[in-house]
């Protein structure tokens, strides 16, 4: 735990006046003398995160990376990978005990080796004491066995992305806020020819997004609080008709989807609605072509519409960052991932990602980012409506290897493909799931 | 000095017993057993300790970041319950029979036509190995991009020749079967050269005397083929289609890049469902297993060209049984 004196506090206080007069450098220099957190000397870091889907998001990360080097002398190679091929990089780099020292990961990935994972309950405990707070799908991910062995830097909410003119087309003024009104508005969309599509494929994000949204908002999960399983359970049923009878609107292909292929999909007209994070839109507008920023302008965002469970019923792509203990620089770790979740690199920051990344620390409500557009304003909410992965059971090795193995995706994939039917597509992923919860 | 220590400094080992030093420097045996061990201890370190761990690791539960407990034949036994497994399986011998039959038909057909004389011989035959030296993950996004069912290029000019609708596109890789066909496809192109260029270089060998002398018996070309050609041709026959085997059976980038087993688990080789279960999924010891189980048939596909290649007794000098 982090003891805060006078000291620590005048000096932080002198380093964010510096910060308003100097800029990032002073700042992070300023930062660096302040912090808890010391680099060992002659430390150098080697991170591995996801590839960026939003470029200013990527280029404002680089900034800090920089300024972090020239504050406190530590050098950090940044490595990026596609979503997909960073957990096998991190699973190999904790077995092997040689890799990233710090590793920039997705969803419950630090719980599938949370031995392996260095313990930051004071890194935590600082950032929540300076910054509100975290809400409580932060301390899901974060902690195992009471430590925190992450930080989760962030969430990349996932929400409908919808064509204004073409859902108008269909008959409807907005995306309906409950299921079966969603139903409708898919089934005329597809009338219209402007079908929806969401990935079925091994698309992390999306697809995981899309295929929990449907168990959870019909009242099924995979486990109890007790890691029952009970997946064999009415809800599954009625969730499994319903997806069927929302893949019969979706365009063909959405089976082998990964988590790239709506946005192509979205972008060239060839869907009116799925769901994404706002890099559909962030992109759009963002483009040279004259198309591409009409699509921007026709689109909008819009909550998952809620089911027969009557609340919200959402996961929310976490991003947990996470030191190993076999890194030779522990407190290098430590001290860069509180130095990037600081106000004055979080909030810039937050805003050049668009809305792509969505906070987990309750100051960082009031970002300019969540207002400046309002487009962008429902995916604010996204950390704070997001249940955990392996909802309802705890966040464990068994929920991570669940969530990894694309259990929940498989059960809708094989029902909705025809490759099973309700009973089979229940039975196994119930199989499976007695495996990972032996 | 007396004269026992006397008789110790001078004592010779018998004419008849050399020391162990001497062996090695006079013995053609051990130098060729210490020259041997260089290799030995490669192979020990790169192949049998590592199909040794495999080996253990498929008894145990072990998981990422830890060591696992012996639980015997538990990971085999959940595995041959398991759907995924047994259509992977089923899959892997589908796909290897297939791509290998197919590639070998075409890589011989391929190397005879390239065995005659055309112009621009040497550029045509560097262009054949084009598909063999591109690397795999480029054309897997190749592929892709060529069989993607909203973006195919086949799509895209059945729709501008008026042959389909847009709006219903040929689901190349969303239906299972599709998939299947596209990935064997994609093997297949990826694999021909090697059969190609390698039979190639096997036909090189072939006297054209003995062409001459069939031909002067009257022998058509087909008779040329059956009685000249494929005879002398066999040894190296065996020789590639058990590379070209092995390589099928265990392909995974080419899968792992297109597919990722996908859809609902259709286009899944052994090989991809293990990395799937053993690495991403964080259970080694079922990876493991899924492996391992590998082993048997791809030992069995050597044996089959071992002992084909020893049954011809003429590679010694006699002739056939």
């Amino acid at each position: 735990m982090t003891a805060f004196t006078r000291r620590t506090l005048v000096k932080g206080a002198a380093a964010a006046g510096v910060l308003t007069g100097s800029g990032l450098t002073d700042w992070a220099r300023a930062w660096a003398q302040a912090s808890p957190f010391k680099p060992e000397a002659g430390a150098t870091l080697n991170l591995l995160r996801w590839r960026r889907f939003v470029e200013a998001e990527d280029a404002q990360f680089n900034k800090m990376v920089a300024a972090f080097t020239q504050a406190t002398g530590c050098k950090v190679n940044v490595s990026s990978e596609s979503f997909d091929d960073v957990q096998p990089k991190a699973s190999v780099a904790a077995n092997t005990g040689t890799g990233p020292d710090l590793i920039w990961s997705l969803y419950s990935v630090p719980h599938l080796f949370p031995q392996k994972c260095l313990e930051v309950t004071d890194v935590a405990d600082y950032l929540g004491k300076k910054y509100g707070g975290w809400v409580p799908l932060a301390e899901a991910y974060g902690k195992s066995g009471g430590k925190w062995i992450s930080i989760p830097v962030a969430v990349n909410g996932g929400y409908i992305n919808y064509r204004i003119s073409q859902v108008k087309a269909a008959g409807f003024n907005e995306i309906p806020q409950d299921t079966k009104g969603f139903l409708e508005l898919c089934k005329a969309l597809k009338a219209k020819g402007t079908p929806s599509g969401f990935p079925l494929g091994r698309a992390t994000g999306d697809g995981n997004a899309f295929a929990h949204w449907l168990l959870w908002s019909h009242g099924a999960a995979q486990v109890d609080e007790n890691e029952k399983i009970t997946i064999n359970s009415p809800e599954t049923r009625a969730a499994l008709r319903y997806a069927k009878e929302l893949w019969d609107t979706f365009i063909p292909g959405t089976a082998a989807w990964n988590d790239s292929n709506n946005n192509r999909a979205f972008l060239s007209g060839e869907i009116s609605l799925t769901a994404n994070g706002i890099s559909i839109y962030a992109a759009a507008k963002a483009s040279q072509d004259a198309k591409q920023r009409e699509i921007a302008a026709d689109m909008d965002h819009a909550f998952w519409p809620i089911g027969p469970i009557g609340k919200p019923a959402e996961i929310q792509l976490a991003f947990p960052m996470f030191g190993m203990t076999y890194s030779r620089y522990p407190n290098a770790c430590k001290a860069f991932m509180a130095f990037i979740l600081e106000a004055e690199n979080f909030n810039p920051w937050l805003e050049a990602a668009q809305g792509y990344l969505t906070h987990l620390l309750n100051a960082y409500d009031n970002n300019p980012v969540w207002t400046a557009d309002p487009k962008a304003k429902v995916f604010r909410e996204s950390a704070k409506r997001s249940f955990p992965a392996g909802y309802k059971g705890p966040i464990n090795e068994k929920a991570a290897t669940a969530i990894a193995d694309f259990i929940v995706v498989d059960l809708f994939a094989n029902h909705c493909t025809g490759k099973e039917d309700v009973e089979g597509a229940i039975r196994v992923a119930e199989r499976q799931l007695r495996r990972i919860y032996r | 000095m007396t004269d026992a220590a006397i008789a110790r400094t001078t004592a010779r080992p018998p004419a008849g017993e050399p020391s162990a030093w001497d062996q090695l420097k006079v013995n053609r045996n051990w130098l060729g057993f210490w020259f041997m061990v260089p290799a030995m201890a490669f192979l020990v370190l790169f192949l049998v300790y590592p199909l040794g761990k495999g080996l253990w690791m498929s008894f145990t539960d072990a998981r990422i970041g830890r060591e696992g407990r012996f639980v015997g034949l538990e990971n085999f036994e959940w595995l041959l319950d398991d759907r995924d497994f047994i259509h992977a399986l089923v899959f892997t011998l589908v796909f290897t029979f297939v791509a290998s039959a197919v590639k070998f038909a075409i890589g011989l057909y391929l190397a005879l036509l390239l065995n005659n004389n055309l112009p621009f011989k040497a550029f045509i035959r560097s262009v054949v190995l084009i598909p063999f030296i591109v690397p795999t993950v480029l054309s897997a996004v190749a592929f892709w991009w060529i069989f993607d069912t909203q973006f195919s290029v086949i799509t895209w000019g059945l729709v501008k020749l008026g042959f389909i609708d847009r709006s219903s596109p040929i689901n190349w890789m969303g239906d299972p079967f599709l998939t299947q066909c596209v990935v064997i496809f994609a093997n297949i192109w990826r694999g021909i050269p090697f059969i190609a260029i390698t039979l190639l270089a096997g036909l090189q060998t072939v006297s054209p005397s003995l062409y001459e002398a069939a031909t002067l018996d009257g022998a058509t070309k087909w008779q040329n083929f059956r009685y000249v050609t494929y005879p002398l041709l066999t040894p190296i026959i065996a020789v590639v289609m058990t590379f070209s085997v092995l390589f099928t059976f265990t392909d995974f980038q080419l899968i792992w890049a297109m597919t990722r087993g996908g859809p609902v688990n259709a286009t899944h080789l052994m090989a991809t469902l293990s990395y799937q279960r053993g690495i991403l999924g964080g259970n080694l010891g079922e990876g493991a297993a899924i492996a391992i189980s590998m082993v048997p048939f791809l030992l069995a596909a050597i044996m089959f060209s071992w002992f084909g290649l020893q049954r011809r007794k003429w590679q010694q000098g006699e002739s056939n049984d």
